[in-house]
């Protein structure tokens, strides 16, 4: 949602400097700092969450730590790239349904049918779409490749033609609902509203099986390390001041001779590649995909997330996702009757005094603190200056 | 440098998954048995049971009246004395009318509180959902709603009615007035689909033509092309099988489109009287519904439950079929508990067959081989009160067939 009020005098709320400075100039300090938070998160993840959690909650937070990935790719492409993808539930989806044929595919055994098409659909043999799924060779790449190749082609068309702000949140949710209604209406072969559920084995293991469930966890836990990573490379490469630069200012950055399409364009594939991941992964951690998943309802819920957290940065995408939806597992087991009131709440308490997320309570701590030191911290005029006009664009 | 730094913790974060990837090494799909199921906690003087229906969301609007008569249920069992001496202690989650949600709360019901049983799901879709839940930890969930059957799990109770129980006896009763063409119209999931390819089966084997099949989206309140399609079709009736909101735009349409319950009656699947009351008498007084109670069902069973929900919840509070069926699952469980002397599930399962419960609707029997209820179909017709009066029933409880095995006609189906 790009603003056209003219910037605030005050900055409160911009992205932490570190953020925004690109790595090259940043000094060895932000690097240490990324490889001790990496470090942390690692150990968090893997030694203190599985020690603290019962099966059922680290179950939980495998599905959470999915909903993470999302949120760092919205992180990447709305945060940094000005894009309000209200549609990546369809991406999310694509993974999803992709890695869950393979699995329902493995269930059955060699030259079986799931068991709802027998039932909703009396096929007698798999559908010719169905078919290479079969393969782990093919499933596992389509389940990232799939997202990706259908973002590059909407995208493509989309940004070339210079559809941007609301107009491009609603197409991406039009997408959503088209998707939902594709594969509602075609119950024999997708399982309809039901989705693909009853999902027994991965790759061979048994998922009924609690130390199984641990290694789908332990999988998701470093996915999503390995996503962080790779974003924080984008975001601190040339590539992706250009891509702030372009949400800035997509005529200026035209002007000097970049193809802001194409900019856009890569983080939007990207984005939509991290959520086909997530989708992937959440079937084995939670069993199920379904169309209520993957809908308009389910897309806005990922960016809440994001939004919540603080989308311009790294890390806040992936807390806001995780605080949002452990928010939602505690009320709702603790106030069954009332939590989507405290879940709507908190959502206006974040927009209405946080615009920046809970991330930009940090980066205000943190201006507190340093005071009149920070431009001693190799924290460059322009872009400081940048950081306000991000702000602007809120 | 940041390259570098990049690939550094690329190869950390990897070699942690393998890591953890080969110690943690469980048993494979082709091993056998399995995980061991979750055990209840029966050590107090309490026994914990699970509530599991959506108080938010677009299904609250129905679910939270079978959360109700589930509770009613379980006042009357604590105030005659408990189950087995102990006192049922319900604990309440909200499924939110989100199917994922509801496996969530299902295997935190079943893993963190170790209830005994758990009671509830309204859709198919969170049925299917909660399925794979249950029969991973071997526990037990009670279904209160009338489905669209083709489904049999060893550890769920089907206490409403499946296909042969109430869309078959619907149509049977089409059948007996002389009706020889109908148009499906239903909402667009599940149940509405599975329904209407029975319901075409029927059609073919008895001399009746399906003139026309809509589906809207759940939700949908746009049904000017629908009714104006059913109006030109001819049809000598309509099959509804159209769920919450999408029925009163339904029947709005319906009525201003000039269409009359005497000249074409809507046969409905989804419209109880909790229902009527939404969609509003003047729109569905004459129309027909196919359940297995009704309020006005006779007997001195549904008039103590009838005046004890009345009681605990409001005079203008209607009882209807789902209600019934998840007041009748809570005295079900308790009499196969008695019967088998423990909570534990296999012993429960085992005794389960034969077990008997003078119901509201009428006496009902638990049938072991699929777990679902013989239940009596009732054909009834909707008031100017709003209260749906009875206008056919099957005479004796249908013995459940959830995969119409003893229906010729059906042979293609399952």
């Amino acid at each position: 949602m790009t603003a056209v009020t003219p910037a605030p005098p005050s900055t409160a709320g911009a992205p932490a400097p570190a953020d925004i400075a690109p790595g090259s100039r940043s000094g060895g300090r932000s690097r240490l700092r990324a490889a001790a938070g990496f470090a942390f998160g690692a150990a968090l993840l893997f030694a203190v969450a599985p020690l603290a959690l019962s099966d059922f909650r680290l179950a939980l937070l495998a599905k959470y730590l999915c909903v993470a990935m999302v949120a760092v790719g919205i992180g990447i492409a709305w945060g940094r790239g000005g894009m309000l993808t209200l549609g990546q539930g369809v991406f999310f989806g694509l993974g999803g349904y992709a890695m869950a044929m393979h699995l329902k595919l493995a269930d059955a055994g060699p030259g079986g049918m799931p068991d709802f098409m027998q039932l909703y659909g009396q096929l007698d043999e798999l559908p010719v779409w169905w078919r290479p799924f079969a393969s782990p060779w093919f499933a596992l790449p389509a389940t990232v490749l799939l997202p990706m190749a259908v973002a590059f082609g909407l995208g493509s068309l989309v940004f070339r033609r210079r559809v941007r702000g609301a107009y491009f949140a609603i197409l991406s949710q039009a997408l959503a609902a088209a998707m939902v209604i594709l594969l509602i209406g075609q119950q024999g072969t997708t399982g309809g509203t039901n989705g693909l559920t009853d999902i027994q084995g991965f790759f061979g293991y048994d998922l009924d099986d609690p130390v199984n469930q641990r290694m789908v966890y332990f999988i998701i836990a470093g996915v999503l390390l390995a996503l962080l990573a790779l974003a924080r490379q984008l975001i601190h490469s040339r590539y992706g001041e250009l891509l702030v630069a372009v949400r800035d200012s997509e005529e200026r950055v035209r002007f000097l001779g970049y193809d802001p399409a194409s900019v856009k364009l890569v983080a939007y594939v990207v984005a939509a590649g991290m959520a086909g991941l997530a989708g992937a992964l959440f079937v084995p951690a939670v069993g199920i995909i379904s169309p209520a998943l993957i809908g308009i309802v389910p897309s806005i819920e990922f960016v809440i997330g994001v939004a919540v957290g603080g989308r311009a940065t790294l890390l806040g995408p992936v807390l806001g996702a995780v605080a949002v939806a452990w928010a939602r597992t505690a009320l709702s087991e603790r106030f069954p009757g009332t939590w989507t009131y405290l879940q709507g709440l908190l959502f206006v308490v974040v927009v209405a005094f946080l615009p920046g997320g809970l991330a930009s309570l940090w980066a205000l701590a943190r201006r507190r603190d340093a005071g009149p030191e920070q431009s001693r911290r190799g924290w460059p005029a322009p872009a400081r200056r940048r950081a306000s006009r991000a702000e602007a664009h809120r | 440098m940041s390259v570098l730094w990049g690939r550094r913790i690329l190869a950390g974060a990897m070699t942690l998954v393998a890591a953890a990837a080969m110690t943690a090494c469980g048993s494979k799909t082709s091993d056998e048995g399995g995980a061991a199921g979750v055990t209840a906690d029966v050590s107090g003087d309490t026994v914990k049971v699970g509530l599991l229906n959506s108080l938010s969301g677009t299904m609250a609007i129905s679910e939270v009246t079978v959360r109700d008569s589930i509770m009613l249920a379980v006042e009357e069992i604590n105030a005659a004395g408990g189950v087995l001496g102990k006192k049922i202690q319900p604990i309440g989650e909200d499924g939110a009318s989100d199917w994922p949600t509801f496996a969530e709360k299902a295997e935190k019901l079943i893993s963190e509180d170790r209830v005994a049983a758990v009671f509830g799901c309204w859709t198919s879709a969170s049925r299917k959902a909660v399925k794979p839940v249950f029969e991973k930890n071997k526990a037990l969930l009670f279904y209160p709603v009338q489905y669209e059957g083709l489904e049999q799990s060893p550890y769920i109770f089907y206490t409403g009615a499946t296909t042969n129980q109430q869309i078959v006896p619907g149509l049977d009763y089409l059948k007996a007035q002389g009706t020889k063409s109908v148009y499906l119209v239903g909402s667009d999931y599940v149940f509405p689909r599975t329904a209407n390819k029975i319901i075409k089966a029927y059609a073919a084997a008895n001399g009746m033509t399906v003139v026309g099949e809509d589906y809207a989206p759940l939700g949908s309140t746009e049904f000017g092309t629908i009714v104006n399609k059913v109006k030109s079709s001819g049809a000598k009736a309509v099959f509804n099988t159209l769920n919450g909101d999408s029925n009163v735009a339904f029947f709005k349409e319906y009525k201003s489109a000039g269409l009359t319950a005497a000249a074409m009656p809507v046969v409905s699947v989804s419209i109880a009287e909790e229902e009527v009351k939404g969609i509003g008498t003047q729109y569905l007084e004459g129309q027909l519904t196919a359940w297995n109670y009704y309020q006005t069902t006779p007997g001195a069973a549904n008039g103590k439950f009838v005046a004890a929900y009345k009681a605990k919840y409001g005079a203008d509070k209607p009882t209807s079929d789902p209600m019934e069926a998840a007041y009748v699952s809570v005295y079900l469980w308790k009499a196969m508990v008695e019967k088998a002397g423990a909570f534990d599930v296999e012993k429960v399962r085992g005794v389960s067959d034969g077990i008997t419960f003078d119901a509201p609707e009428g006496l009902v029997t638990v049938d072991g081989k699929t777990q679902h209820i013989a239940k009596t179909a009732r054909i009834g017709k909707v008031g100017a009160d709003g209260l749906i009066t009875e206008v056919w029933n099957s005479g004796k409880p249908i013995a459940p067939d959830p995969y119409l095995k003893t229906y010729p006609w059906a042979s293609g189906l399952s």
